[in-house]
């Protein structure tokens, strides 16, 4: 669904992605773990199409798409779920959502807002309230809804769990399983390896701008280097 | 009493002009960051292309159509010949090329037009109307009425529409704007497009009180500016009542203390505002948890 070909890119004169290598196939969902600084947000911004890259191909369903402007991608079907969750904070909770669907404006909406609302029932209360005012764990949940009301077809998550209480990470992973089991893909960015790799069907080790490491999520949980790096094991 | 109620008209009357210049800047300024010093040229071009298509000989209501579309045509290729080429740059720089566009806009006029003062008659004739002593223009009542229809459009468009979320949106966080596929680009367009456009109709509107020139301009967007900061820039309302503070303080001034001093009072407003309380009266309180 997703191939990203040897993708570079810089700020400015330093290149902090070194050719970066990864593909998501339909139905999957795959995290890409890594420290602080490893270029994890520059490659979910390249791919949305808010961080040029400076070479290499991005392919969505084997079309093209590196060349195309951000608002495109997400019609294409594309959204992310922004790191710092990003969400409007002067504008209501429905206003968020309404304008989640912006890319696709001509169509009715209604359907989209009832199954965001069965998902998320805290927004369901609380539609009218400003989103700067919600909790942390609230407005990660609106800016998973505001990306779900495009419709998309591959779902960028960047540290959705960042911040949150343990049994809101715990709901969260419980949100995103039964998104991809409603045939979502997924790519999942995160810090907190163990939750990633633990609804993950594959998994991709990124360090300093370059994948060091790949394969089934189960086996990167396994491997030596991951567990003391990452899992504190 | 009946003198200070004709200071208070005066005042009002060309507040509501510097309130409808500094509504272009917090537009402008919340959908790209950036001060566009044109937004006085805006008003001159809208005075001064309606006084010469009336010349020329078009009824007067074609006139200001025209130049309010030929103001708004000005604005986008702003935007997209002169800011848009220089995207990523530093909002300084971004602030110099509009200085660039008003001396040039300035400068155009000038051969497009001339250099002398030009007036338009008035929509309800010259006769002032008697009220409490003070003698009130009509036309005075139709800047203040037309002013008030823009600010409640204006408020409908953002509080009514998808669109004006979305303006919104891209004013409060344009990463997740694009996120969400709203194309940023072309709401800036739409931004200096009202902005220009509001300008246009503060020049006609004023023309017939303030006559007009190639470089009435100059003045009118540092005006403009001071009654921004006043109301804290990116506050909408803050842009109105700045406005009309700043035309009242100018009124008020030039009646008690001497008509030669009226314009630095603006300019000491935006003094004691930015050492004092830079934040203006209504700028953005932050509710924001992160």
């Amino acid at each position: 669904m997703l191939s990203i070909e040897n993708v570079t890119s810089a700020y400015g004169r330093i290149e902090v992605l070194h050719g970066v290598t990864l593909r998501v196939e339909p139905g999957e969902i795959v995290t890409l773990i890594g420290a602080n600084g490893a270029g994890k947000t520059t490659l979910m911004h390249a791919i949305s199409g808010v961080q040029p890259i400076t070479g290499g191909a991005i392919r969505f369903n084997g079309e093209p798409i590196e060349k195309r402007p951000a608002h495109e991608r997400v019609a294409f079907g594309i959204s992310q779920v922004p790191e710092g969750r990003q969400v409007f904070a002067p504008l209501s909770v429905l206003d968020n959502l309404r304008l989640g669907a912006w890319s696709r404006r001509d169509t009715d909406m209604e359907p989209e807002l009832a199954r965001v609302c069965a998902l998320f029932p805290m927004l369901d209360a609380i539609l009218d309230m400003p989103a700067g005012a919600l909790s942390g764990g609230q407005q990660q949940m609106l800016a998973i809804g505001r990306a779900l009301m495009a419709k998309p077809r591959l779902l960028l998550l960047d540290e959705p769990s960042m911040g949150l209480a343990p049994n809101l990470v715990d709901q969260l992973l419980a949100v995103i399983r039964a998104l991809r089991d409603d045939s979502l893909t997924i790519l999942l960015v995160e810090q907190n390896a163990r939750a990633a790799l633990a609804i993950a069907d594959r998994a991709y080790v990124l360090e300093t701008g370059r994948v060091t490491l790949s394969g089934p999520a189960a086996e990167i949980q396994a491997d030596r280097r991951v567990r003391e790096a990452y899992l504190g094991i | 009493m009946a003198e200070l109620l004709q200071f208070a008209f005066s005042g009002l009357t060309v507040g509501a002009i510097y309130a409808l210049v500094a509504l272009g800047f917090t537009l402008i300024h919340n959908a790209s960051d950036i001060i566009n010093f044109a937004q006085g040229e805006f008003v001159m071009l809208g005075g001064m292309t309606t006084v010469f298509m009336a010349t020329a000989g078009i009824p007067l209501p074609l006139a200001m159509l025209i130049a309010i579309v030929v103001t708004t045509g000005v604005g986008l290729a702003l935007h997209r010949f002169a800011i848009e080429p220089a995207r990523g740059a530093s909002p300084v720089a971004l602030i110099m090329i509009t200085i660039g566009a008003s001396v040039f806009l300035r400068g155009v006029a000038q051969i497009v037009f001339d250099k002398r003062f030009h007036s338009l008659p008035p929509l309800f004739g010259a006769d002032p109307i008697q009220f409490g002593g003070a003698a009130i223009l009509p036309q005075s009542l139709v800047v203040l009425a037309g002013a008030a229809v823009i600010v409640a459009l204006l408020w409908l468009f953002v509080e009514r529409t998808l669109l004006g979320k979305a303006v919104i949106a891209t004013a409060a966080n344009r990463l997740a704007a694009r996120l969400i596929g709203v194309d940023t680009r072309r709401i800036v367009d739409f931004s200096f497009a009202v902005s220009a456009a509001i300008g246009a109709i503060a020049g006609i509107l004023i023309t017939p009180i303030a006559l007009t020139s190639y470089d009435v301009g100059t003045l009118l967007a540092l005006k403009g500016f001071a009654a921004a900061m006043l109301g804290g820039i990116g506050s909408p309302l803050g842009a109105v009542v700045g406005g009309l503070l700043i035309g009242m303080i100018e009124a008020l001034c030039a009646g008690y203390v001497s008509s030669s001093y009226k314009d630095a009072a603006a300019f000491l407003i935006i003094l004691v505002v930015l050492i004092a309380m830079p934040q203006g009266l209504f700028g953005r309180v932050k509710v924001e948890r992160v």
